[in-house]
């Protein structure tokens, strides 16, 4: 019988006070016996939707089937038959919107802690120590070239080593893992979790070259050249975007990308690190998704003063998992919402001192059933700051699309690819944010999979 | 992969610029002279920008000249031939128009002189006129006199305190020649290339300004990852932001905000004068952890 209590268990969480001053992670992860209850609030429905909500297709209630009987071995196996990357995932996998949203259990009460049981699995499965075991088939002969580290090419990598590929991953960092590494918190995602996983990888034969920017160090033509029968572009959405509004140049406004890269793959908040960083003291974020709250909570800790989110629309339209804006509020980032920056104020020196903000209130729903803000006359106001975090998204890189030719690009500049990830060039396929601009890990985990069954059936047909 | 020291050389009296050739045999393939790379030391380093001063196909090696100047740029002067760095990547940005080009003045200003020395170099042997200033603060500093001597048809070198070459100013030296040029009847640049502190490039381009010479200057503002992912080195030009990294680093010298520029360039000196205190006097900035 199904445990029918209402809610998840709770979370066990790194205590607010201590939390503001350390960069360990946030989230505790449930131990195996809140795992097994929570677990056991699964109705193992016969036709499970949590399932249809994932974009890797995670057996959602077969390896909770498997927790609740405490074999969490052989619910990682299940996990990991369809997900690379379930520690990642189940931290940070936006699952209200996904899986969890369509959990029956959520139609009173709260959904199934999917997200939370999934991270469990992973982390025992960590913790023990040992060596993955995979039946990997031997090389087939073909090698399969990979453009980037992040989740969509670790998981079509991944995949295509699983079927038989030679692949190699072409990363233009120092360190692998992409935007898990370089932009997700450490208080969100420790590094080490990502390592434990490319390390997993490269003992399954995929090869990883770092310090090699496609496009620059080599191009894509050059790898057909070098042998490689097949290319995935998952390059990213690496470009930040700007408000275009004045004083957006003085000193103390940054990309939230600079931040969470000089704080994150950098390591500033160390002292063993020679990476600098300005003291902050108060700091405005500008935009409220999921970087503008790892922005936020970054500077907090980095800071000695308030954090604020500036946003120009309402509390219901905050795109942030909502795990993230609780914990930027307990953490006491202030939201000073239906707030639009119109220009960052400085002094003769250059440095920022403000940031001017225009009240809005909400009209209409446009298009999509989002109420649009409308400006109130007359409202501008300063809110006093020494640094602003613009944190309004990222566009796709253009560095591959400028060096090679044949590629289709969409207006917006992502690579023009079709359902299958295949582009207008032969050979070249390309998933994740370069080809959608930006969204979530998961989705581009998604295209990562569905490029590499492209990738196979195009080798195969050849 | 790591990346190993072949050459290690000083460039001038004061020990205050060294070349670096060093095995990267990826970067080594692309390099063209006006791009540039980022190497980091160690684990704990920081990623540095530096400028492609030269290349070897065959040997698949990278020439970089660096000045010691803060701490990541101390400790790299530490590094001896064999030993590795754990990082350098590249090229990147875009590499100096030269198409179409005939006669062209290029400016190097200190350190300047060993990214504006490539250019002329690949100029010269495109059989493109290169007239080459050089400037330095003193004797003692200057580097590459013969190198800069076969790569232009002119050289002229100046230090502030006349203790070598011409005395005077990089600024005096080109409105002489652009005076020249026209007192004689002979052809007026079609390009000038200037690379150096920023102050002296804002004031290069004054000279040019009156007479309608195309000058480019190349830009190395602050930035973190060289593909235009941090946004960092933003600077304004003609009123636009442009990302130095993948837009520049050449820039049009008359569209450049030079004060925004000035400013953010000095935006960690307070940081950086107090790190380069912090450099351990035992070990000239080698970590004890290796």
């Amino acid at each position: 019988m199904a445990d029918m209590s209402l809610s998840k268990h709770p979370m066990p969480e790194q205590d607010v006070e201590k939390r503001i001053h350390n960069f360990d992670e946030v989230a505790l992860g449930y131990d195996a016996e809140t795992a097994m209850a929570e677990a056991k609030r699964c109705l193992n429905c016969a036709n499970p939707l949590c399932r249809t909500g994932c974009p890797v297709s995670v057996r959602i209630p077969e390896f909770i089937a498997k927790v609740a009987e405490g074999d969490f071995d052989a619910a990682y196996e299940i996990l990991t038959s369809t997900n690379t990357l379930p520690a990642v995932c189940g931290r940070v996998c936006p699952q209200e919107k996904q899986c969890e949203s369509k959990c029956i259990r959520g139609k009173k009460g709260e959904s199934v802690g999917i997200g939370r049981l999934e991270r469990f699995v992973a982390d025992y499965h960590i913790a023990k120590n040992e060596a993955s075991s995979y039946d990997l088939p031997a090389l087939n002969g073909h090698k399969v070239a990979v453009v980037g580290s992040g989740p969509s090419g670790l998981t079509c990598a991944g995949d295509l080593r699983k079927m038989g590929y030679d692949v190699t991953i072409f990363e233009a960092f120092h360190k692998s893992g992409g935007v898990l590494v370089y932009g997700i918190p450490q208080f969100r995602l420790p590094k080490e979790i990502v390592q434990i996983e490319i390390n997993n990888l490269v003992s399954m034969g995929v090869k990883i070259v770092n310090n090699a920017i496609i496009g620059k160090s080599e191009s894509v033509d050059e790898l057909f050249e070098d042998g490689f029968e097949a290319v995935y572009i998952a390059s990213g959405a690496g470009l930040p975007q700007f408000l275009h509004i004045p004083g957006e140049n003085l000193m103390g406004v940054y990309s939230a990308n600079e931040i969470l890269t000089r704080t994150n793959l950098m390591k500033a908040y160390r002292d063993d690190y020679d990476t600098p960083l300005k003291k902050f003291h108060n700091v405005a974020v500008v935009g409220a998704g999921n970087v503008a709250m790892d922005a936020a909570r970054v500077a907090k800790r980095l800071g000695d003063g308030d954090v604020y989110i500036c946003y120009r629309r309402g509390r219901d339209e905050l795109p942030a998992r909502k795990e993230e804006v609780e914990h930027a509020e307990e953490e006491g980032i202030e939201f000073r919402l239906l707030n639009n920056p119109v220009a960052v104020v400085g002094d003769e020196t250059g440095k920022v001192i403000g940031i001017e903000l225009q009240k809005m209130e909400l009209g209409e729903p446009d298009e999509r059933g989002r109420r649009k803000p409308v400006p109130v006359p007359d409202s501008n106001w300063v809110l006093p700051c020494d640094a602003v975090i613009i944190a309004i998204g990222t566009s796709p890189n253009p560095l591959i699309r400028s060096t090679t030719p044949g590629l289709n690009i969409t207006p917006k500049g992502a690579i023009e690819t079709s359902e299958e990830g295949k582009t207008s060039r032969e050979g070249v396929f390309c998933g994740g944010d370069a080809a959608t601009g930006s969204a979530t890990v998961i989705l581009a985990m998604g295209a990562g999979k569905t490029a590499a069954k492209s990738i196979d059936e195009y080798i195969r047909s050849k | 992969m790591s990346y190993r020291v072949v050459t290690k050389r000083f460039l001038n009296e004061a020990n205050t610029i060294c070349l670096f050739e060093i095995e990267a045999p990826l970067i080594a393939r692309h390099a063209k002279a006006g791009q540039f790379v980022i190497f980091r030391l160690d684990e704990q380093g920081e990623r540095v920008p530096v400028s492609v001063a030269g290349y070897d196909r065959e040997k698949g090696t990278v020439t970089v000249m660096v000045q010691a100047a803060g701490r990541t740029t101390k400790m790299l002067h530490t590094v001896e031939e064999g030993d590795v760095i754990s990082d350098i990547v590249g090229p990147l940005g875009r590499a100096t128009e030269m198409e179409g080009l005939k006669k062209v003045c290029v400016v190097g200003g200190g350190v300047g002189c060993a990214i504006a020395y490539p250019i002329a170099k690949e100029m010269h042997e495109l059989g493109i006129e290169v007239t080459f200033i050089g400037g330095f603060r003193s004797a003692d500093i200057v580097i590459l006199k013969d190198e800069l001597k076969e790569a232009s048809d002119k050289l002229i070198i100046c230090t502030d305190d006349g203790t070598y070459g011409v005395k005077g100013f990089t600024t005096n030296a080109l409105q002489a020649e652009i005076d020249a040029n026209i007192n004689e009847g002979k052809p007026q640049f079609d390009r000038v290339i200037a690379i150096g502190p920023d102050i002296m490039m804002k004031f290069l381009a004054d000279v040019t300004r009156p007479y309608g010479i195309k000058t480019i200057i190349s830009l190395d503002p602050i930035m973190v990852d060289g593909t235009g992912m941090c946004g960092g080195c933003r600077v304004i030009v003609g009123g636009e932001t442009k990302f130095a990294c993948v837009d520049g680093p050449d820039f049009d010298a008359h569209q450049v905000d030079f004060d925004s520029l000035i400013k953010r360039a000095a935006f960690y000196k307070d940081e950086q004068d107090r790190d380069a205190q912090h450099i351990c006097r035992m070990t000239g900035g080698k970590r004890s952890n290796g």
